[in-house]
């Protein structure tokens, strides 16, 4: 799992039908640090994130179980939203 | 298996399922030599582990699932195995505190 921030979010008409009631957001990849880590990724999100939260998500086949009844065809998805974080540094 | 140093903690209260009262890390990848790698990651605690200590992160879904002891497939890869006492490479001894 990797940290990123939520810096917008898509919507889509057409698609999946399994993404259906699926939030899909944009996340930044970011170190401990907060700085960016190479480029934004889109990310199905059933927590509802807000922009500009701190998140963490977890990516390829793992990210297809975040709903309990059913497979989503994702390969990003959001799975917690951080409150706080304590680094060694900070 | 990857080996890193925790560098801190994460707390969350909205968060998938899987995640609840488990320990949340953040570690920090390191070369063989020590030497910390710029990619910082989220990886579930099994071990209580603390800052500062080299630890194991296994990254695989199967292994999480089998190990958090879930019967189904659950949105967690990284996990925290094993605590590093010592790393003998073929002519040096590293310890963790060096790191």
């Amino acid at each position: 799992m990797k940290l990123a921030r939520v810096i917008g979010r898509v919507w889509a008409t057409i698609k999946d039908p399994k993404l259906t009631g699926v939030q899909l957001s944009v996340i930044q990849p970011v170190n401990e640090k907060l700085e960016s880590m190479g480029l934004p990724l889109v990310a199905a999100d059933i927590l509802n994130s807000k922009e500009n939260d701190l998140v963490y998500w977890v990516g390829g086949a793992e990210a297809t179980f975040v709903l309990p009844d059913r497979q989503i065809p994702s390969d990003v998805s959001i799975v917690g939203l951080v409150d706080r974080m304590d680094t060694a540094s900070s | 298996m990857t080996l890193a140093k925790v560098i801190g903690s994460l707390v969350a209260t909205i968060k998938h399922d899987s995640y609840q009262n488990r320990k949340i890390m953040l570690v920090k990848p390191i070369a063989p030599f020590g030497e910390l790698k710029s990619t910082v990651m989220v990886a579930v605690d099994t071990v209580g582990c603390g800052v500062g200590d080299i630890v194991l992160v296994a990254s695989e879904g199967r292994s999480a699932m089998e190990i958090l002891g879930f019967k189904q497939r659950i949105p967690l890869r990284s996990i925290i195995t094993a605590i590093v006492d010592r790393i003998d490479y073929t002519a040096v001894t590293l310890k963790p505190e060096q790191a």
